[in-house]
């Protein structure tokens, strides 16, 4: 209650000044008048009486200060005072104030772009209404998605959920009867909008009323960004017919801004029912087994149902279905998250974290280099600071403006920091690393993160004002003034010796990470991949999409491998189902049984490798070499005997060494008997972190799919020979939709992760090489600065240049060995946690330790050059002829 | 006049809220009671204590409201609030317990007679 008063009295006297000071005059005045009234009655004339009563009063504009002060006008009046001064003092250092003020803007804009990211992909969850209690499966171990009537059971069977929807993608060719263009959707199961409880923007959403079996709901809604771009805004839009993959669809509404589906760094372009999934791909939905019909399910958790309750009812399912189908479904433990970042959930967070936290390592090596220079800075105006407290000012003053130019500092690079970081995060949102698929990083800078950034200044201002507090509080006047400035240096470790060790610290660790990081990426870009991604041309090419029915498949793919082998300069022309290894982190496993294996039930399973039906010159045009045994040959079809090539880690995992797996059988889940005809080097095909995998090749033309990439091996220009690749695949067929990249390129995706972790840490790498230098530039310049006469009377007497130095430099040279040495420890240390992210990141690296202590060198030797110069260029005569 | 105390630092506040607990008046007024009631004995600067009134009416121990003297001349009047009065009673308690035992500290000691 009293502050509220006093608030208010403190407000109301500021807006009411002259009013106050009126009401105040007049009060005085009327106390003079009383005081003549009575010096009049003792006999003196009016006139001489107001004469006496206005000098035993004295000067009135001395007690209107008082006032003024007693009842806290003067608050704002002071700190307006303050600010001016500070203002000008800062003026008067131009080169102090931009680099405080640059240091600062940077780390507050590192932290506030990480902050914007966390906020975007960790706190905030899915766009949609009461999306905290929105619950997903994760698809499940590493490999396999899930089956359409195992989706279908878990809706029946689960009590946990209000309602499950599920949701796939669809890459499809959408055709609006104009342009037609690769597009990507999600196909979802029909109460997808009414469980996510969204509405539409214009015309409706499809229901589970609208699905009456397989293809029954030819429908599309379109997101809000797909509307805008593709359709330009047209009202009409709803309504019209277009072509997906050449079948007719209904565009029957948009769905809202600021919706986008269920992942939280996809886009989709348009939402369209599941049932009609089998239309596009020949998908069959009644298959348990094909677990490529569902990506992920979702639901609301049931009120006062727990997590750990679901997830044993999730369980519970599981093992009812592994029960039922021992055959067909496949082994698979269901993990539930929170739905929008899916399996990346865990490593996203735990990066965005660790991001955070070296963000904050920046911004408190900021505020120590910050601090150091206040510091400097206080005693450099020691004498100032003694005159100022010598001529009556209060410590509390000079404390008051100190902490008000720290403010103006912080104030300054937190605007700066927090508008650079706004245009930073603009560019971020609309980055599209992948120009196959709708990458979107959801963040949007908003108050929250002005907000973030604001208090952070501040806090960091009051933090690096704070250094100096004990240095202006100890000021004795007197001696300073007797004394002159900087004529002590100490020996003793000052506030400001402990502050750079730290903030070189700080920067070591994360030089040293930012290098374990680049270092890790070099190597996992030229590790064995089992495969050769140079000189080499990817074609994919979904036949769906250009309305191919299955039958017509193999014939088709065939006369592409033939036509583009007839290319000149083209060597190998290879051919792998859906996708290749490593692309879109896409690899499926099979079980696989030995051959007396009698129950194919999974627990049974010898082992579970990935994957891949390939073409006869797969393996020669991919570059994996073969090891024993032989390829495929067109022969290899459905009438021939089956036969599979496995990798080496297959073979000596079931039969010991590579020679002894060729010519044996190993048993499929579908019953199909193989025998192994070759088995070819050992290659990465989920993700390039994995340990060595077991992988299975197939003939491609004993299960042939629309959707497959070529692999072309050529030492032909890329360019030339993707122009020359469309040219000829046109002619084949005008409305085959294309995918031409190279195979690097196609990697990409693989490498996105550690490439935007590389680039992360590289920042923060480079922000913190250059606090170091600014950190100790300033102290070694500032310890020449205030020695330059001693290190003339040295040099008068005779002292070599090396000595000299040494006592020039000696201590910031001590410092930055200390913290350089502090920081490269932790930072190894800490580098343990980038093993999970980017590959190969090891911190016994050699190169990197090596690495780390000469870029530290580096940086001491760059800050110290001009500080060295200086001291070695110092004139004796000169120098004591000015003191 | 030479034969004044000076008024030690912060007593002049405890003066002020004795003046005025005797009934409203306004600043000359208190200088006049002040003087009234310690017997002319304690020197205060006229001005010196307007500070005092305006820090202990935004401290909530005084009220002010203009109105008109006995001299028939406008004039800002003081009381005590609730605040006021009791802040007084503990102010002029401390006072005595404080100036008690000052008194006995510089009363001659038996060992001096």
């Amino acid at each position: 209650m009293r502050i509220v008063d006093s608030l208010r009295f403190r407000i109301a006297a500021l807006f009411q000044r002259s009013q106050v000071r009126a009401e105040m005059e007049e009060e005085l005045r009327s106390h003079i008048q009383h005081r003549a009234d009575d010096l009049e009655s003792s006999g003196l004339t009016r006139a001489e009486a107001e004469r006496r009563a206005r000098i035993e009063f004295g000067a009135s504009e001395k007690y209107h200060e008082a006032i003024q002060s007693a009842i806290g006008a003067s608050f704002v009046t002071t700190w307006l005072q303050d600010a001016r001064f500070s203002l000008r003092q800062l003026r008067k250092s131009p080169g102090f104030t931009t680099a405080a003020i640059v240091t600062l803007a940077l780390a507050i804009c590192a932290n506030a772009v990480v902050f914007g990211v966390m906020d975007g992909l960790v706190l905030r969850p899915l766009n949609v209404p009461k999306s905290e209690n929105l619950y997903g499966t994760l698809y499940g171990n590493n490999s396999a998605w899930q089956s359409y009537p195992n989706f279908l059971d878990l809706r029946e069977r689960s009590h946990s959920f209000e309602e499950l929807a599920a949701f796939n993608f669809a890459f499809v060719g959408f055709d609006t009867g104009k342009d037609p263009a690769a597009a990507t959707g999600f196909a979802a199961s029909g109460n997808y909008f009414d469980v996510l409880r969204v509405q539409p923007y214009l015309g409706r959403f499809f229901h589970a009323s609208d699905e009456h079996g397989i293809n029954s709901a030819p429908y599309v809604v379109l997101t809000y960004a797909y509307w805008h771009s593709r359709f330009h805004d047209d009202q009409g839009a709803v309504g019209r017919i277009i072509e997906v993959n050449k079948h007719p669809f209904t565009i029957i509404g948009v769905a809202p801004p600021g919706f986008q589906g269920t992942l939280m760094f996809v886009s989709p372009d348009f939402f369209m029912p599941m049932v009609n999934q089998t239309q596009l791909s020949g998908w069959d939905p009644n298959a348990r087994g094909d677990t490529g019909g569902v990506f992920e399910e979702f639901g609301h958790l049931k009120p006062g149902v727990t997590f750990a309750q679901a997830m044993d009812d999730v369980d519970a399912v599981d093992a009812y279905l592994a029960k039922t189908y021992p055959r067909e479904v496949v082994a698979k433990h269901t993990v539930l998250a929170t739905e929008g970042l899916t399996s990346f959930g865990p490593p996203v967070r735990a990066f965005v974290t660790g991001l955070m936290a070296l963000a904050c390592l920046i911004l408190l090596a900021a505020c120590a280099n910050l601090g150091s220079l206040f510091a400097a800075r206080a005693a450099d105006r020691s004498r100032e600071v003694a005159l100022r407290l010598a001529l009556g000012s209060s410590r509390k003053r000079i404390l008051r403006q100190l902490f008000t130019e720290a403010i103006l500092v912080s104030t300054a690079g937190g605007a700066l920091g927090v508008s650079g970081s706004f245009v930073l995060l603009r560019r971020l949102s609309t980055w599209q690393p992948l120009p196959a698929v709708p990458i979107h990083m959801p963040v949007n800078p908003d108050a929250k993160l002005f907000v973030f950034a604001l208090v952070l200044a501040l806090a960091s201002g009051f933090l690096f004002a704070l250094v100096p507090v004990r240095q202006v509080l100890r000021a004795n006047p007197y001696e300073i003034v007797k004394a002159g400035s900087g004529a002590r240096f100490s020996k003793r470790l000052t506030t400001r010796d402990v502050l750079v060790v730290i903030q070189i610290a700080i920067c070591a660790v994360l030089v040293t990470s930012s290098m374990v990081a680049v270092r890790g990426l070099i190597l996992s870009l030229h590790s064995n991949f089992g495969f050769e991604p140079r000189n080499t041309m990817t074609a994919g090419v979904n036949l769906a999409m250009a309305g191919y029915p299955t039958d017509k498949v193999p014939a088709m793919q065939r006369r592409m491998i033939d036509t583009i082998a007839n290319i000149p300069g083209v060597e190998h022309v290879g051919m792998v189902n859906d996708y290749p290894p490593l692309v879109y982190a896409s690899a499926t496993r099979a079980n696989v049984f030995k051959e007396d294996v009698s129950d194919r039930k999974p627990a049974n399973a010898t082992i579970m490798p990935y994957t891949y039906s390939v073409s006869p010159d797969y393996f020669a045009a991919a570059g994996t070499s073969l090891l024993a045994g032989r390829g495929f040959s067109w022969h290899d079809d459905r009438n021939a005997p089956a036969v599979a090539i496995v990798n080496r880690d297959f073979a000596i995992r079931v039969f010991g060494s590579v020679m002894a797996a060729l010519d044996r059988n190993m048993t499929l889940q579908d019953g199909t008997h193989v025998q192994i005809a070759g088995v070819v080097e050992d290659g990465k095909y989920l993700s390039l972190t994995e340990t060595q995998e077991p992988a299975l090749f197939l003939p491609s033309l004993r299960t042939p799919t629309a959707s497959a990439y070529l692999i072309v091996r050529s030492h032909r220009d890329p360019q030339q020979l993707a122009a020359t690749m469309r040219l000829k695949l046109r002619e084949l067929d005008a409305g085959l939709p294309i995918d031409l990249q190279t195979w690097n390129t196609l990697l990409g995706t693989v490498l996105l992760p550690s490439w935007i972790a590389t680039m992360a840490l590289g920042v923060m790498g480079f922000l913190g090489a250059m606090l170091s230098i600014t950190g100790i530039f300033g102290m070694a310049a500032y310890s020449v600065s205030k020695r330059l006469r001693e290190l003339g009377i040295r040099m008068a007497l005779g002292a070599t240049r090396t000595e000299v130095l040494s006592a020039a430099l000696g201590r910031s040279l001590k410092l930055l060995a200390f913290g350089s040495v502090a920081g490269l420890i932790a930072g190894l240390l800490g580098t343990r946690i980038l093993a999970s992210i980017v590959y190969q990141a090891t911190p016994r690296d050699p190169l990197v330790l090596a690495g780390a202590v000469i870029a530290m060198a580096l940086l001491g030797l760059l800050a110290t050059w001009i500080p060295a110069q200086r001291a070695l260029s110092v004139n004796p005569l000169m120098l004591l002829r000015e003191e | 006049m030479t034969d004044q105390a000076q008024l030690l630092p912060g007593t002049l506040d405890l003066l002020i809220l004795r003046a005025v607990s005797l009934g409203p008046l306004h600043g000359y007024g208190i200088l006049l009671r002040i003087g009234q009631i310690s017997g002319n004995a304690l020197l205060i600067e006229q001005g010196a204590l307007y500070p005092g009134l305006f820090r202990l009416v935004r401290q909530g121990l005084l009220k002010a409201s203009w109105g008109t003297s006995e001299n028939n001349r406008r004039a800002k009047f003081y009381e005590l609030t609730t605040a006021g009065r009791k802040r007084l009673l503990q102010e002029t308690e401390s006072w005595n317990r404080l100036a008690g035992a000052i008194a006995t500290a510089l009363a001659p000691q038996p060992e001096e007679v």
